[in-house]
């Protein structure tokens, strides 16, 4: 579905991307994960078309997509839920959530508008008590909510996922990656970026791990949660090993 | 026969080859940061991780050599801490000074599932009886194919090497079906079985798992022949990780490589220039996935040539021709180079003769010698001497069309040259250079 060749990108003049592939498959949760100021940010923006790579390659359902306006990777089946949920403050609920369907055809969304928004409040029954509520005013986890119901919007069959469980609860994080899962379950491909890496590694099938730039480790959720590496550095495991040595 | 692992031996080419690239640049990376080693080597090379962009860049990265791995002794290579590696094994130090590779719990668990693909491939299944006659040890043979056989769930008997008649005993008593092994040991055991006039049908015998040593598809057949089994061959190397490299399938028309774990490249061994699609160069393995010591176009020594032309079984993968010989056997006697693997090649298709021969090259004066002794069979042996001149020179005038050195021959009796009973000692340089 998603693929990524020898990718290199900026970030503020830095190069924040030294060349990375990846690739998602259809029907997977993906994730990467890695420290602050990894690159795991400037990945995303560049897969959504909100940076160019600088060089490389990135494919979607087929076609290469350099250089492609966000708007049209929405178009084609690509929803980014940005970190910190980007939201529209003084707007409604429901206001936010019909942004999320912005790109569609007045005929499209005369026809799926309120199907699309069933199908989110279903998912976040919250969302519908809050319909008429200034999302500024909402909790962080229904910020949350409410950013990924926005991006459910345009019914997108690949979901960027930028540090979903940040600032949140450990209760409330949970509920998030129950969404994702069952999110998954109906059939959205999930690229899910996180530094809470036991979290994501517990519902993703594969992994990648980012460290400055560039991939060191990829493999399954699996291994990679059994990996040394991965637990001293993301899973906070055995770093008294670290100190002792 | 079951392929083990249908989603990763059946994947097309494209999506291969992101694979391998993502695992090479992620192997490149982590080398580059980790041993000391690699990190020099680039610099010198002015390379840096990011210049990976597409397979083909591998070229541009410094190739491993067994020298590189010696003065690493003991740990230097290692890209993790030595308390997240598990299992240390040592190649065979069948010339010179050793080289030590460690395992991390996950490189372990890469390798049985590797392994698995190869006893797979080559039919034997958890019905099986597998009887491993490679050493246990520091060697990798003994331990890679019984937790791969472990791990397809056959029944595993770790004998171990040596004691031939213990062997054919436990063969027998235990209901053997499949022989893990080098070739010269097999047939070996099809001698004694012989000598000691072990019925053939109360072997229960089907397959064999060969590797370890080159050899040649005459001896094959002599195998296959002798002991009335498929023999099939599998490739591997202690340094990159131990056997499950690559083996064959019952069709033996070259080895599967596990190429989302090793990506192999052909090259001439002088140059280091690739070589054309399908012809014969020295074999460079990267590994894709290795934890515990990473190795960047290793650097093989042996001889082989790829073929990407898909393979009846099913299986997708790139295939290579069966080891026919190692770079550094190449012996230069009167400054012409010299293969032993084409001298077997002669000596085995020779009628008459045993597959047993030993090359041995001397000096006499300033001149080299080459003489080669091999076993003729019984019925040669005691026939009239006009045969044994017969055949001779028919040997002689071979060896002197093929390799253009006319050698000294000695014809001896079956059995009387050493049997080895590892990996056989086929050649023996008297000369001090």
């Amino acid at each position: 579905m998603l693929r990524l060749t020898s990718v290199v990108a900026c970030y503020g003049g830095i190069t924040a991307l030294r060349g990375v592939s990846l690739h998602v498959d259809d029907g997977e949760i993906v994730t990467l994960i890695g420290a602050n100021g990894a690159g795991k940010t400037t990945l995303l923006d560049t897969v959504s078309g909100l940076i160019t790579p600088r060089s490389g390659t990135i494919h979607f359902l087929g076609g290469m997509i350099n250089g492609v306006a966000p708007e049209k990777l929405v178009k084609a089946g690509m929803s980014h839920v940005p970190q910190g949920r980007q939201l529209f403050p003084d707007m409604t609920v429901y206001e936010n959530l019909v942004l999320g369907a912005y790109q569609q055809s007045r005929r499209s969304k005369r026809l799926h508008l309120q199907g699309d928004l069933e199908r989110v409040y279903a998912t976040f029954p919250v969302l519908r008590e809050r319909t008429t509520q200034m999302a500024g005013t909402l909790s962080g986890g229904e910020q949350q909510m409410l950013a990924i119901g926005r991006a459910l919007m345009s019914r997108p069959r690949l979901l960027l996922l930028d540090e979903p469980s940040m600032g949140l609860a450990p209760l409330l994080v949970k509920e998030i990656f129950k969404v994702i899962t069952s999110l998954h379950k109906q059939g959205t491909t999930v690229l899910l970026v996180e530094q809470n890496a036991k979290a994501a590694l517990a519902i993703a099938q594969r992994g990648y791990v980012l460290e400055t730039g560039g991939i060191v480790l990829e493999g399954t959720a699996h291994e990679l949660m059994r990996n040394p590496a991965v637990q001293r550095a993301y899973l906070g495991k055995g770093y008294r090993s670290l100190i002792e040595s | 026969m079951p392929i083990w692992n249908k989603r990763c031996e059946t994947m097309g080419r494209a999506e291969m080859e992101q694979l391998q690239l993502e695992r090479l640049q992620t192997t490149v990376n982590r080398a580059y940061r980790n041993v000391r080693f690699y990190h020099r080597k680039f610099a010198e090379l002015g390379v840096e991780p990011e210049d990976i962009k597409s397979l083909d860049d591998i070229r541009s990265l410094p190739c491993t050599t067994k020298e590189d791995l010696r003065d690493a002794y003991p740990y230097e290579m290692f890209s993790v801490p030595l308390r997240e590696i598990v299992r240390i094994h040592s190649s065979s130090g069948t010339t010179g000074r050793v080289t030590v590779v460690g395992y991390t719990k996950n490189d372990l668990r890469t390798w049985s599932e590797l392994v698995a693909r190869v006893i797979s491939a080559a039919g034997v299944t958890k019905h099986d009886v597998v009887q491993i006659t490679f050493g246990y040890g520091l060697f990798t043979g003994g331990f890679g194919l019984h937790y791969g056989a472990e791990r397809v769930g056959a029944s595993v008997i770790p004998v171990s090497a040596g004691n031939t008649e213990r062997q054919i005993q436990i063969m027998q008593d235990f209901r053997t079906t499949a022989l893990v092994g080098t070739p010269s040991y097999a047939l070996h055991i099809a001698e004694v079985m012989e000598e000691m006039g072990v019925d053939r049908e109360s072997v229960r015998l089907r397959v064999g798992l060969f590797g370890g040593e080159p050899s040649s598809e005459r001896m094959r057949r002599e195998i296959e022949q002798r002991l009335g089994i498929l023999a099939t061959d599998n490739y591997g190397l202690s340094e990159v990780m131990g056997p499950g490299v690559s083996g064959e399938c019952e069709h033996k028309c070259g080895l599967h490589v596990n190429e989302d774990h090793f990506l192999v490249e052909v090259v001439d061994p002088e140059t280091l220039d690739p070589v054309p699609a399908g012809a014969q160069g020295e074999l460079m393995v990267t590994t894709l996935t290795k934890e515990g010591m990473p190795l960047l176009r290793y650097r093989t020594r042996d001889l082989t040539s790829l073929t990407a032309e898909r393979c009846v079984c099913g299986r997708m993968n790139t295939r290579m021709r069966k080891v026919s010989g190692r770079t550094d056997d190449m012996l230069i006697v009167r400054g012409v180079n010299v293969f032993p693997s084409e001298i077997e090649a002669i000596l085995f298709e020779t009628e008459g003769v045993e597959p047993h021969y030993q090359i041995i090259v001397e000096r006499e004066g300033a001149l080299d010698q080459l003489t080669i002794l091999v076993e003729v069979s019984r019925e040669i042996a005691t026939d009239r001497m006009s045969r044994l001149v017969e055949l001779e020179n028919k040997i002689k005038a071979r060896m002197h069309s093929v390799i253009g050195i006319t050698p000294k021959l000695k014809l001896v009796e079956p059995k009387t040259l050493e049997r080895g009973h590892g990996k056989a000692t086929r050649v023996v340089d008297k000369r001090s250079l």
